[in-house]
This record gives C-alpha cells, structure tokens and sequence, in this order.
C-alpha cells in the first residue's frame, strides 16, 4: 500500500468517525424531536459514506489489483434509504404532534414557544 | 498512521454510540427512540467496515449490508405503526 494512498484512507476514516460523533451529539443534544432529526443525517450520508470511501480505497489499493466494489452497493443502499427513513419519522411525529399522542419533557420547547404548523 | 486513525475514529464512534444509546434510553419520546435505534444501526455498520479494515477481511461487508437492509426495514415498520396502528394493512 502506497504512502499516498495510507494517509487518504486515514483522513477519510477519522473524518468519517468525527461526522458520526457530530451527529450523534445533535441527536442527544438538540431540543425536540424535528431538529434532533437533523442532526444523524449528517451521520449517515457524511460520516458513513466517508469511513465506506475509505475502505473501498483501502481494499482496492492493496496486492491484488482489484477494484473492490462492495462497499459501494452499501453506500447505495444508505443513500437512497436515510431520506425515507428521515420523511417516515417527520411524518409520524407531525402525526404524533397533531393527534396530542407525543410525550414531551422538560428539555422540549413548550408548544406556545414553537413556530406556529401553519 | 492507518492504525492510529483507527484506534481514534473506533473511539470516537463509540461515544457517539453512548450518545445514542442515551437518547435511546431518555426518549421523551417514542419517534426520539426510533431514531436513535436507526443512528445506533447506523455507527453499527460504521464501526464493522473499520473493523474490516483492521483485520483486512472483506468477509464483514455482507454483514454490514445486512445491517443497513434490517435496519431500514425495522425503522420503516415502527413508523408505519407509530403513523397507522398496524404495520400490514
């Protein structure tokens, strides 16, 4: 494995590895649950597709010539499933908000300081 | 270098999980739980492609994939149910 190719894997793997911690601290961090959304979705397209980018790199520039092509069918999937997966959980907390079914606690805005829906 | 980076981003992502794992557990509520079990699948297959990388074995990537598949299908099901009261209409 080239030097060159050593220090890009590394870059990317601890870049990714930061996006993933950013993420999870606006998750646990963010005061309801429409922002607290926000916050993994970074985690999922920045910081998972650049630790998979990495490896792809990695395998692809080791002995045996090859370009490996797996994680790429992982990245595919991740991409094209966190933005449904985020409008299916928008979409029930909307639903949670408006049928009054959602358990709020101290930390959640009271609903008079929120933006009104409409 | 590459295993520095490695033993840096394994810690990093493992805090991560604690935050996860603290939202799991606080809630308040039951869609804050459903996204922080997707987020913890999600550091999950993080953490199984580095460890393939550490070991420099492609045998984890079928079950990173896997991971990322039931995931979605488990996120996709709770809020079906949080959204509807079923999951198979």
């Amino acid at each position: 494995m080239s030097p060159l190719s050593e220090t890009i894997v590394a870059a990317l793997i601890v870049l990714g590895a930061l996006f993933v911690l950013l993420g999870s601290v606006g998750l646990a961090r963010l005061p309801d649950f429409l922002t607290r959304l926000h916050g993994p979705t970074k985690a999922t397209t920045a910081g998972v597709g650049a630790i998979l980018l990495a490896s792809a790199i990695f395998f692809s520039s080791g002995d045996s010539q090859t370009i490996s092509l797996h994680e790429l069918a992982i990245l595919l999937f991740l991409f094209i499933t966190a933005p449904i997966t985020a409008h299916l959980l928008a979409k029930a907390a909307l639903h949670r908000q408006a049928t009054g079914t959602e358990t709020v606690d101290a930390e959640t805005p009271a609903t008079g300081e929120r933006e009104a829906p409409d | 270098m590459l295993t520095a980076a490695l033993e840096i981003a394994f810690v990093l992502i493992a805090v991560a999980q604690a935050l996860n794992l603290y939202r799991l557990v606080r809630g308040p509520d039951l869609c804050d739980r459903i996204l922080a079990l997707d987020t913890l699948g999600i550091s999950a297959i993080a953490l199984l492609v580095l460890f393939g990388i550490r070991t420099a074995s492609t045998a984890y990537f079928e079950a990173a994939l896997l991971l990322a598949l039931l995931g979605f299908v488990g996120t996709v099901a709770l809020c079906k149910f949080l959204l509807r009261g079923d999951i198979i209409e």
